[in-house]
């Protein structure tokens, strides 16, 4: 018997993926006012390079050493396709039209879920476990390991992410591309850099919801960026396109009302909920629950 | 006059030509069916992009919701060629065959463009106040709506599809049509209303304050391009015969967007351009199996890098064929 | 009776008031000048009368109707034109379909005669192109008429836009900073153009402007604003030696 309780955790440990992925959508969109379609695909990545690494530490016992070495990898290895993705297909194209910055994006969406079919093979694949399992009983909700971790981890990377925004010299420098990219090029700071960096600890973060996903629910393929990265790009918008803890607050509403939704309707809507919060935002609140509106200046 | 003229000519060649590919002059001449096939869905590809170019390349208005109104006009047209079609052929019985089943071919195409009209109305009226991405996301969800609604209908067949259409749209018809939008859309952005859109699509804040309802142009360009776009999932219905809503996901929507950017976004010429060679490109990497995708996608972002204006850019191919007068600067006239 | 009157008009953007209980009234077919250092609010006044923005309080009359709220659209087919601080031409398009575009709140033929071709549009559209091209001729822009307007130098943009503006059959036109990177030569044509439309058409002008041998030139009364609100109103000679609007523009002694 699951309770409100209960479909609050899963809601959250779901919610908690979303907002990872979330996160990359929203620091792009911020620096660069553009929808990066290909970063869900980025999750995925993550996802399989995770199972590969895993792979490999296979034999040894599930313990939170090799889960932890196999999320700093894919995280790693996604930092690394970000970059590559931003220098070859974005930068070229970044004072172009919306259009052509959406066109683009959408070329590299195409071309790593094709590129993942090739590579990967389109069948799903099973995540191995990493982590030794247990369930926790409390107050009639059941907790799993997994989704400790997934919880756990994610709110130690947002933590981390926070703190480096804020904190840190780079993070300020982020903080002012996204006001206004040539004021801060005429500050001395190098947009380039940021730029790149922006794209890496986005591109990590989905990485790490990746492992994370992995861990959960084992299953993988070469499309599953597709319906996560919708989704999260939801949630990002949701939070108010552009604003971190929004993006926060955006993935873990999405992923209570899809638990919601098919715990008390049914699980025909799971993804159409998705839709219709991203409709009733964007014409009731374009700018999200945390955004501002932006004005142009007659 | 000479338009009335030049409009049967057309009519008459697309007549002859049709008879020569399906083989009713003679088996020897027919084109391969494989071929017939691809030209035919060039055609409606055509209708498709020269539409949904009149809200993006001319309106400036950043649509990639097509398919959703693509999909209400094949299935509610499909729905009343299968459920009343007999009813008027009956009625018609007096026509020959053809004459019969191009009536309830009109008819059923009729009915889909309305009722994607009313779709287009209901939400390019909310949607349209919103700009740039957000009108884009939005759009994109609307379209993904109308094809999980659809897909949820059991009297079009749900997740079954729907079969048993009559396959009443051939190469005549659905070229005749292809050449109607070229034709409409022409009239439309040469008239004085055009001149709104593109004014809009240059600044619509300077449009509103020269006067333009820019509400009212816009969601009225919306509503026409979308019944177009109705009229080319009804013709997409009775070629094919068959409908299923994979083929009306956001992926045809970027399909067709992909379509007019190559051939230039506020150009005909363009949209044609891009449809044709669309087709033929993706046609063309079939033996690549699945080497085609990922070719595709990586000359899209190349296309992109290189020339985003696409083939033809604004331009239309009479500019090409006019000489370019080459003006001097335009001095301060004294007065 | 008054054409255009505003009365306690107040606009505000979050904390910063921009516009401070303004009152202003304009008579039919005169030369009202509107100055003040920046920042005193000139542009934002233009935007509330076109609707751009939407007054927080006070109303806005135009021959005795109550604008505020409307659209920009619905207020320009009431008769009040304008032109851009900012150059907003349709770069695009020539100047002369940038001409046609102003005309076309006063067609009649709609969309469907257009694309049936019906007699009504065809000779709608004749008639338009010659009142455009007209209008062009008074520019002095009709040999640039097939020209991409975002070809022009910088002169003739400015001039297109008053052109265009006046295409709308305006019966105010409001003109921001007209006189914007023009040498005195320019500005004097500009002045003798400004008066030589208001005394043809008859429409009342207010201009906004930093020029002060224009403002002095053409403007039978200035309105002075500072911070929002208005420091004198009165003919140009006063306005000048008014000790209030010397230190708004250099500051206090």
């Amino acid at each position: 018997m699951t309770t409100l309780l209960q479909q609050i955790v899963n809601g959250l440990s779901l919610g908690s993926i979303y907002a990872l992925i979330a996160l990359g959508y929203t620091m792009v969109y911020g620096v660069l006012r553009l929808i990066n379609f290909a970063h869900g695909d980025v999750y995925m990545v993550g996802a399989y390079v995770g199972y590969y690494l895993s792979r490999k530490l296979a034999g040894r016992e599930p313990s939170f050493v090799s889960a932890f070495v196999v999320m700093l990898g894919a995280m790693a290895a996604c930092a690394v396709l970000g970059l590559v993705i931003e220098r070859l297909a974005y930068r070229p194209v970044r004072r172009a039209s919306r259009l052509t910055l959406l066109i683009t994006a959408i070329g590299v969406s195409l071309f790593l879920e094709n590129g993942g079919q090739l590579v990967f093979g389109p069948d799903p694949k099973f995540f191995p476990s990493l982590a030794p399992h247990f369930d926790f009983h409390v107050a009639g909700v059941r907790l799993t390991s997994e989704q400790i971790t997934v919880i756990g981890v994610s709110f130690l990377l947002m933590v981390l992410l926070r703190f480096f925004i804020m904190k840190t010299r780079t993070g300020k420098a982020m903080r002012a591309v996204s006001f206004n990219l040539d004021a801060a090029k005429l500050m001395g700071i190098s947009t380039d850099g940021i730029i790149a960096v922006t794209f890496a600890l986005g591109s990590a973060l989905a990485a790490a919801g990746g492992v994370l996903i992995g861990m959960q629910i084992p299953k993988i393929d070469p499309l599953m960026g597709i319906i996560y990265g919708l989704k999260a790009f939801v949630a990002a918008v949701l939070g108010g396109i552009g604003n971190v803890p929004g993006a926060v607050l955006g993935g873990l509403l999405i992923g209570i009302s899809e638990v919601m939704v098919v715990g008390y309707l049914s699980s025909t809507y799971r993804d159409a909920i998705a839709f219709g919060i991203l409709i009733l935002v964007l014409l009731l609140r374009p700018q999200g629950i945390l955004g501002r509106v932006q004005k142009e200046k007659v | 006059m000479k338009g009335f003229l030049l409009a049967v000519a057309v009519v008459a060649v697309l007549f002859a030509a049709n008879a020569l590919f399906t083989g009713a002059l003679g088996a020897g001449l027919a084109m391969s069916p494989y071929l017939l096939q691809v030209i035919c869905l060039a055609g409606i590809n055509i209708i498709l992009a020269v539409s949904l170019n009149l809200i993006n390349g001319f309106t400036g208005q950043f649509s990639i919701g097509h398919a959703g109104f693509m999909a209400i006009g094949a299935y509610t047209s499909a729905y009343m060629t299968v459920n009343f079609g007999d009813r008027v052929q009956s009625v018609l019985s007096f026509l020959p065959s053809a004459a019969r089943d191009g009536a309830v071919l009109l008819i059923s195409l009729a009915a889909g463009a309305l009722l994607a009209a009313i779709a287009g109305f209901f939400v390019g009226v909310p949607s349209l106040r919103l700009r740039g991405d957000y009108l884009a996301i939005v759009t994109l969800g609307f379209g993904e709506i109308i094809r999980v609604f659809i897909l949820n209908i059991d009297a079009v067949g749900g997740a079954r599809g729907f079969s048993g259409i009559p396959k009443i749209a051939s190469f005549f018809w659905i070229y005749l049509f292809a050449a109607l939008s070229i034709v409409v859309v022409y009239r439309i952005v040469h008239s004085s209303f055009g001149r709104t859109l593109i004014a809009i699509r240059e600044d619509e804040i300077a449009a509103e304050a020269m006067g333009v309802d820019t509400t009212r142009s816009k969601v009225i360009s919306f509503v026409v391009s979308s019944a177009m776009a109705g009229t080319g999932g009804g013709l997409f219905g009775h070629y094919l015969m068959y409908l299923h809503t994979n083929s009306f996901t956001f992926l045809k929507s970027i399909e067709i967007i992909i379509m007019i950017v190559i051939g230039g976004l506020g150009s005909i010429t363009g949209s044609v351009v891009g449809a044709v060679l669309y087709i033929s490109l993706t046609e063309g990497l079939r033996e690549f199996a699945q080497y085609r995708m990922v070719l595709f996608s990586l000359m899209l972002v190349i296309i992109m890098i290189v020339r985003p204006q696409g083939i033809l850019g604004h331009r239309e191919v009479a500019s090409f064929l006019t000489r370019r007068r080459r003006l001097p600067t335009v001095p301060s006239a004294p007065l | 009776m008054a054409l255009l009157e505003l009365s306690g008009v107040t606009m505000r953007f979050g904390g910063l008031v921009a516009v401070n209980d303004l009152h202003l009234t304009l008579d039919p077919g005169r030369l009202y000048g509107l100055i003040g250092p920046n920042g005193a609010g000139k542009t934002t006044v233009f935007n509330v009368i076109t609707g751009v923005y939407t007054p927080n309080s006070g109303t806005i009359r135009f021959d005795g109707a109550d604008i505020g709220g409307e659209r920009t659209g619905r207020i320009t087919r009431r008769g009040i034109a304008r032109t851009f601080q900012n150059i907003r031409l349709f770069g695009d398009m020539t100047v002369l379909s940038n001409v046609k575009v102003a005309f076309h709140c006063r067609q009649e033929a709609g969309l469907a005669a257009a694309v049936l071709r019906a007699p009504k549009h065809s000779s709608e559209e004749e008639r338009v192109d010659r009142e455009s091209r007209e209008l062009l001729k008074i520019f002095h822009l009709e040999a640039a008429a097939e020209e991409k307007a975002r070809n022009l130098p910088y002169g003739s943009q400015r001039r297109l836009e008053i052109a265009r503006a006046m295409a709308t059959s305006p019966r105010l036109l409001l003109l921001d900073e007209p006189a914007a990177g023009m040498n005195p030569h320019e500005a004097r044509e500009l002045m003798d153009l400004i008066r030589w439309v208001r005394d043809r058409f008859g429409m009342a002008i207010l201009l906004v402007e930093h020029n002060m041998k224009v403002v002095m030139g053409i403007c039978e009364i200035v309105h002075a604003l500072d911070y929002g609100s208005t420091i004198a109103v009165g003919k140009p000679a006063e306005i000048q030696s008014n000790p209030k609007v010397i230190e708004a523009y250099l500051g206090g002694a």
